[in-house]
């Protein structure tokens, strides 16, 4: 049996994720393997004859994909000559430029690139990342799921995601045969929620590639590439058939980019007892090789496999690196959930959030956990107004913005019509209006029992089957009256035919302007330069929901306002031995009402009046106005006391007990944690200062204790009240309150 | 719509300003009115490798190449690319034809393919 301190530690969450001792031969090991080759390059007539101290013969056939087009051999000679830690140092240094660190990287092999970003710390890391990535504006990426398939869910949720600022959705299905419907309704409710938002529906290699012609997605994320051959080929692919499908999306004009991550090859079981990092390396440089404009890597799947491992999690922001470093957009993982700590997760996430990548996530689960066919996500529903806050905390664009609650469910009222009609209209299914009801209110599947599992299927069959494109939607959406929505998933499919958004990390914004490498490039060089949100956007992540002004709290007060307190005039000294004042502070009986603890003022004034009736001592209230300080207002409330006792109580509920003969700051009890104090409390308190008039012993009362965050709480709250009753505050003598 | 666009046109070499909601409304409009024509790959491809992506210039070549091949032969190509499925001659037969069809980037990844599944051991056997 081990100790309580102990058992209370095995108890917190962080106990439960996988923790592993690093073992070479598994693989399990971040950063530097043994049994990692030393970096190398030997060119011969312009072929590479060695690569990582591989000779040609034995190169498998990742190596000769990237032997063959991965290193650029005009700049090979000079890049592999660097030394590590001068390379190293350019990443963070302002004066060498993302574009000459480029450069030098186009010439260098998988294991060089490794061994340098190696030496990066994590801080140095969140520099590198700053000044590598693509694009300038950093962005984010959602995932829009659930359980059923459920199409209006999808376009609800999916018009939601847009609306908080992603500006790429990513859908799956857990039944295949429904893809093509999901990728329908999440496209209309993209369009719902904002113009230019990216949309892929992730699925086996030929139905997304089947999608992506019919110009039922606008992207394609999930061509898979891994580190070694063994596991490469277990995928049923090889680096050339990955090739061809990447240039097979862009004939259509269709985005995409690959996926790897480190720990995968570790995880099925063949990482040739490489450590995560290079074999990570051997992808990214293949995903240069085959031509793919970005990455989504940072472990993805097995992004647990990776933090299980001393230094792991700096090893998925550094493979986010690398991508950057070989000029390739950078999908920067926090996607899978690694960890069931809290705590954990953001750590892994800050210095990417703060860095800024061009995807923070590549899949913020912007649904419910339990509706996420990926699995839960790293970020979730419930973590919306989180990030939010940590963007305002920082400052820091992290891609997301604010919504105005209202207008949310407009769109989502938009969004659920919007499918319904079109889903009327093209033939694929009917939805009862309960079933809609549900959708437009639902936080996840679980809250729409009226569900059909078996509509999603049929639709998906009949797109399939009836050869419906994307074009056929957009007639149906302006037929239905949607002409807004069809006029952007028309000019979503016109993107195709410009390209625009085939370069390295392109987006839309609202406007359609596409931001990518060419367009928006990073030209971070230090301090005052890169990328500073507009004043537009630096409003949005300023502007969460929750800020509240004096002027609110006002108003909010100004609710509760009554008049049962009415002023009689100056208060006088007493003589009489039962008289206790209750010295109120400025704003009572004027602006402030409402205790912090929700307890109205005059609630609390009964309370007090009651405990020294108990005791046979006659309470009468007396507004100081020339101080708001609460000492001194229990003083000056003692000195007009007969009994020379007063209880001292501040309009936003914080209260004590004075006496006239001590200084301002001693005082005889003091109830300072204004939000946890009760009635029954005030009523103790009021009884007490009964006793002390009396010269009886009084009850000792306790502070309530809490654990809650109660300064975050109220704190904001305290500074306006305090504003408040200095507002309220004069320079005229105190006055009698009468409480009818 | 910014300015840069206003000559664009699609596969089907038809002006894009013709694709207008009206005209989709229609039922005017194809897909291959709204699909990238290969000149525009070709474009995008100087501009890739003007932006320090040689790579990815090359694949928007390659790309350009197949805006001619159909859907369903396009997925037929990636298959038989995939391990296993081909043998070495089938795979230089496929080469072959990408050549006499105005694919010589394609034929040239193929026959790539075909030597390296040759020697590990990736092709089908003959």
């Amino acid at each position: 049996m081990t100790i309580g301190r102990i058992r209370f530690m095995d108890e917190q969450r962080v106990n439960l994720d996988g923790f592993a001792v690093p073992d070479v031969d598994l693989g399990l090991v971040a950063f530097a393997s043994p049994h990692d080759p030393i970096p190398s390059l030997v060119i011969s007539e312009g072929q590479v004859t060695e690569l990582d101290s591989r000779p040609a013969s034995e190169f498998d056939a990742i190596d000769s994909f990237i032997a063959a087009h991965g290193i650029d051999l005009d700049v090979a000679i000079e890049a592999m000559a660097l030394d590590n830690l001068v390379a190293a140092r350019m990443f963070i240094d302002p004066n060498v430029s993302r574009s000459e660190i480029v450069r030098l990287v186009a010439g260098m092999t998988p294991a060089k690139l490794a061994e340098i970003i190696t030496l990066l710390r994590p801080a140095e890391l969140v520099i590198a990342m700053t000044k590598m990535r693509a694009r300038r504006t950093p962005s984010n990426q959602a995932h829009v799921t659930n359980r059923s398939d459920d199409p209006l869910l999808l376009s609800a949720d999916a018009a939601t995601a847009a609306a908080f600022g992603f500006r790429e959705i990513e859908t799956t299905v857990p039944v295949l045969g429904d893809a093509p419907s999901n990728a329908i309704a999440v496209s209309i409710g993209a369009a719902v929620g904002s113009a230019g938002v990216l949309v892929q529906c992730s699925v086996e290699e030929a139905l997304e590639l089947w999608m992506g012609l019919r110009g039922l997605v606008s992207y394609a994320e999930t061509v898979s590439l891994y580190g070694t051959e063994q596991i490469f080929v277990d995928g049923d692919d090889s680096p050339w058939s990955k090739a061809f499908l990447t240039s097979a999306y862009a004939s259509r004009g269709i985005k995409m980019r690959v996926t790897s991550g480190g720990g995968a090859e570790a995880l099925m079981g063949g990482a040739e007892k490489r450590s995560m990092f290079y074999l990570e390396a051997r992808c990214v440089s293949l995903a240069r090789a085959i031509g793919a404009q970005g990455v989504q890597n940072g472990g993805i799947d097995s992004a647990s496999v990776a933090s299980s491992v001393p230094g792991g999690v700096r090893s998925l922001m550094a493979e986010n690196l690398m991508v950057m470093a070989r000029n390739l957009e950078a999908c920067t993982g926090n996607d899978a959930l690694m960890s069931e700590s809290d705590v954990r997760r953001t750590s892994r996430t800050h210095p990417i959030f703060i860095a800024g990548s061009d995807y923070i996530c590549s899949g913020f689960g912007s649904i419910q956990r339990y509706d996420n066919m990926f699995g839960p996500s790293q970020w979730n529903s419930e973590d919306i107004d989180d990030f939010l806050a940590m963007q305002r905390d920082w400052g820091v664009d992290g891609g997301l913005r604010s919504t105005d609650m209202n207008a949310l469910e407009s769109l989502r009222e938009r969004a659920v019509s919007a499918v319904r009609d079109v889903y009327r209209y093209l033939g694929l299914g009917d939805f009862s209006d309960e079933w809609a009801a549900q959708a437009i209110d639902a936080a996840g599947s679980k809250d729409i029992p009226a569900a059909d599992l078996m509509t999603p299927l049929n639709a998906a069959r009949i797109v399939r089957d009836s050869g419906i494109t994307m074009l056929d939607v957009v007639t149906a959406l302006a037929d239905c009256g949607y002409e807004v929505e069809a006029g952007r998933m028309l000019t979503m499919l016109q993107q195709r035919v410009h390209g625009d958004y085939l370069h390295t990390a392109a987006i839309f914004d609202e406007q359609w302007n596409v931001l990518s490498l060419v367009t928006d490039p990073n030209d971070y060089a230090g301090p005052g330069t890169g990328y500073v949100p507009t004043p537009a956007r630096q409003a949005e992540i300023d502007g969460i929901r929750q800020e509240r002004s004096v002027a609110d709290l006002r108003a909010e007060q100004q609710q509760h306002s009554s008049h049962r307190l009415r002023s009689t005039g100056a208060a006088t000294l007493s003589t009489d031995p039962r008289d206790v004042v209750i010295g109120v502070s400025p704003a009572v009986g004027r602006e402030v009402w409402q205790t912090l603890s929700g307890l109205l003022v005059v609630d609390v004034l009964e309370e007090l009046l009651a405990g020294l009736e108990e005791e046979g001592c006659i309470g009468r209230i007396v507004r100081v106005n020339d101080t708001i300080d609460l000492g001194r207002l229990g003083l000056t409330a003692a000195q007009l006391s007969g009994s020379g006792i007063s209880i001292g109580l501040q309009a936003k509920g914080t209260a004590l007990i004075h006496r006239r003969d001590l200084t301002p700051l001693a005082n005889l009890e003091l109830y300072s944690v204004a939000p946890t104090v009760t009635r029954e409390l005030y009523r103790l308190l009021g009884t007490n200062a009964g006793r002390h008039a009396k010269g009886s012993t009084p009850e000792p009362a306790r502070n309530p204790y809490s654990d809650e965050a109660i300064e975050a709480r109220y704190h904001t709250k305290v500074i306006s009240l305090v504003a408040i009753e200095r507002s309220c505050s004069n320079v005229y003598v105190p006055e009698t309150l009468e409480l009818v | 719509m910014s300015e840069r666009n206003v000559d664009a046109y699609g596969y089907s070499e038809r002006p894009l300003s013709e694709v207008t909601l009206d005209t989709v409304r229609r039922g005017e409009v194809s897909i291959d009115d709204v699909r990238i024509h290969p000149n525009t790959l070709r474009h995008q491809a100087s501009v890739a490798a003007a932006h320090g992506n040689p790579n990815l210039s090359e694949n928007l070549l390659r790309a350009a190449e197949l805006t001619s091949i159909p859907d369903e032969e396009v997925m037929g190509i990636y298959e038989a690319l995939r391990p296993y499925r081909s043998t070495a001659s089938n795979l230089f037969e496929l080469a072959d034809s990408l050549d006499s069809r105005g694919a010589p980037l394609v034929a040239e990844l193929v026959r790539e393919a075909s030597r390296t599944y040759q020697r590990r051991g990736l092709a089908k056997p003959e």
